[in-house]
């Protein structure tokens, strides 16, 4: 007799009502874990006057939509949200349960994860189902989620698998999971949820609150031109932003360049910045430490331009340009302006 | 002396220079193997907790659970101005995932016993989580304010923290007991001459007994005798084990961990045979050609 296994989960990060890239991302993700699970795809959209938002989920794929709505949930605090998921978890018994790593999900998954006693894997870049035998304790386990992660500062990638009660809970980081193309003619079901909040939910208040967009969309830009160590100063950077105009691209950073103050930590792509897979990377003076190739190799196209023929930025390039950057960035702007 | 802040630390790998080498079979890590540094950001938790003491009146408390040699960091500690230190060690502790850590932790808090506010660094280099602050909290039944960034003002009701959100800042406030998770925003103060000079024989109970055993202490003195001259001087580490701190056994460790860890591999990213392009006009023109005529470019 085979037990019926709970649908696979979303939880949906939105600010003003704009959903987070990364809450799109495990949507499609969460839709193939689901298929292959043969369960619902299912999102939790929580806020206050987001209703507009469930049929952009219907569109990457949802089959239901949980609607749960209260003044209280805006602005997002961790101890609010974790009720309202605690409670609907207790009455619909996920399987899975997604978040996206991002500073909200980093604070709210592992408060939930705590009180439900069930394991959380943070920061994954993939996800897959699989079996699982647990030799020491002589167990197996069926279509598990396997839960794939870099660790230890990206030297090593694990799989990690919950073994305890469901939800099998995991963050994940954003702009690794591909973003399928929606469909608008989908249909799902709306379910709206009254939250049972108290007063002890509500204890921390927020009393001022400032944010703006970041300056710099790196995981939608189609074209890359990312600076590092290399570069050698703030001024030069200009070469890059020009190289990025021309080519209708933005510009990205390594740390060791964020670090030098030579350009915003909004532009920093690896580990610690943004993981992204455009259709060209250009790697100007970027040794490529292993965390920042976990942030980009994924990319369709990479051209490395470093003057050290052996920097382990050229392991990962498609063209490798052993030169310098000052003259090379100028004749590929001549390059493509001639093209065009 | 009207606040308790108890700070959170946890001695790491030093991530930046290893291989996969430093794991065990089991996939959990072999730190002997690995060089041993205070966790960045437990060292802004340390910080934020320091200027506390400064501003408002506060006794710091460091607490750590590690290996005996953990306690190097709660050393640390005390040359930066903590008062008293706790290690939390015990061989059933080992294998912990976030969980069972956060609930090991939880009990070492209960043991301290009123403790106002509980201080982490948001998140240690080795695992790279930033779980177990959140889950201790929850275990306690406080409310958290992660990424603090500075602590505004601090009364005996409430607690008001200015903490980072994506592309921005808030200010909240927190009746207290509260947890907050700290991000590298203030400078560490370095360690004090005067308190090394006074710290430096600051000492778990095993470090005592390891010292009789080696017989640095050639004279007459007992092991009690010389851990009363510590505690005489508070100089004494507090070293408890999971009975110390009544911890469940099927909580903590290997058994009190949900997650497991199916396998490791060391990470080989590649992208197959690099094509060499000649950094001279000509190499360039024929690699932008190529991009335009698949699409990449234009």
């Amino acid at each position: 007799m085979t037990q019926k296994i709970g649908n696979v989960w979303i939880f949906i990060e939105q600010e003003a009502g704009k959903i987070a890239n990364v809450s799109l991302e495990l949507v499609c993700k969460g839709r193939e874990l689901a298929d292959r699970l043969g369960v619902k795809t299912e999102a939790l959209l929580i806020g206050d006057k987001i209703e507009s938002c469930a049929q952009t989920l219907y569109s990457y794929g949802c089959d239901t939509v949980y609607l749960i709505e209260d003044p209280r949930l805006e602005p997002f605090t961790a101890l609010p949200y974790a009720k309202v998921i605690m409670d609907m978890i207790r009455e619909h018994k996920p399987n899975i349960l997604l978040f996206g790593a991002t500073m909200k999900g980093r604070e709210l998954a592992p408060r939930i994860a705590s009180e439900k006693k069930a394991g959380l894997t943070a920061d994954c870049t993939n996800l897959q189902i699989d079996d699982f035998e647990d030799l020491k304790n002589q167990k197996s386990y069926k279509d598990k989620l396997m839960q794939i992660r870099p660790a230890f500062g990206g030297n090593i990638i694990a799989t990690i698998v919950n073994t305890w009660d469901d939800p099998q809970m995991v963050t994940v980081r954003s702009g690794v999971m591909k973003l399928d193309r929606p469909d608008p003619a989908r249909k799902g079901k709306l379910v709206r949820v009254t939250p049972a909040l108290t007063e002890k939910e509500t204890v921390v208040q927020v009393i001022e609150r400032i944010r703006q967009d970041k300056e710099v969309d790196l995981q939608s830009a189609q074209i890359i031109v990312a600076g590092g160590y290399g570069v050698g100063s703030k001024e030069n950077f200009k070469l890059l932003y020009d190289l990025a105009k021309t080519l209708g691209g933005e510009v990205g950073a390594s740390r060791a360049a964020v670090d030098a103050g030579w350009i915003d930590h909004d532009h920093q792509v690896g580990q610690t910045g943004v993981t992204v897979r455009p259709r060209l990377y250009i790697a100007a003076g970027i040794s490529g430490s292993i965390q920042h190739r976990a942030g980009m190799a994924e990319s369709k196209k990479i051209i490395a331009i470093n003057t050290d023929k052996d920097a382990p930025i050229f392991s990962v390039a498609h063209y490798a340009i052993v030169g310098d950057l000052n003259t090379v960035i100028p004749e590929m702007i001549k390059a493509f302006k001639a093209k065009n | 002396m009207s606040y308790t802040v108890l700070v959170f630390v946890k001695q790491v790998p030093d991530t930046q220079n290893i291989t996969g080498d430093a794991m065990t079979p089991q996939g959990t890590v072999n730190r002997a193997a690995l060089p041993a540094i205070f966790n960045p950001e437990d060292l802004n938790a340390l910080e934020l907790a320091l200027q506390l003491k400064d501003r408002y009146g506060a006794k710091v408390v460091v607490g750590t659970m590690g290996p005996p040699n953990a306690a190097e960091v709660l050393r640390a500690s005390l040359y930066r101005g903590a008062d008293e230190c706790v290690l939390l060690t015990d061989r059933a502790f080992a294998g912990a995932d976030t969980l069972a850590t956060s609930y090991a932790l939880s009990c070492c808090v209960r043991k301290v016993g009123k403790v106002d506010l509980v201080l982490c660094g948001r998140q240690a280099i080795d695992g790279d989580t930033a779980q177990v602050g959140p889950q201790l909290a929850e275990k306690l039944g406080w409310p958290q304010i992660c990424y603090v960034e500075e602590v505004k003002d601090l009364t005996p009701e409430k607690i008001t923290a200015q903490r980072a959100i994506e592309g921005g800042y808030e200010v909240l406030t927190s009746p207290l007991p509260a947890l907050l998770t700290v991000i590298d925003s203030n400078d560490p103060r370095p360690m004090a001459a005067r308190r090394i000079m006074r710290c430096k024989h600051a000492m778990t109970r095993s470090e005592v007994a390891k010292a009789h055993a080696d017989q640095n202490y050639a004279d007459s003195t007992s092991i009690d005798e010389d851990i009363e001259s510590l505690r005489a001087k508070n100089l004494l580490i507090h070293e408890y084990t999971a009975a110390d701190v009544n911890a469940e056994v099927s909580r903590i460790g290997l058994a009190g961990s949900p997650t497991k860890v199916k396998n490791i591999m060391s990470v080989v990213l590649t992208g197959g045979e690099a094509k060499s392009v000649d950094p001279t006009p000509a190499g360039v023109s024929e690699l932008i050609h190529e991009l335009i005529s698949d699409h990449t470019l234009g």
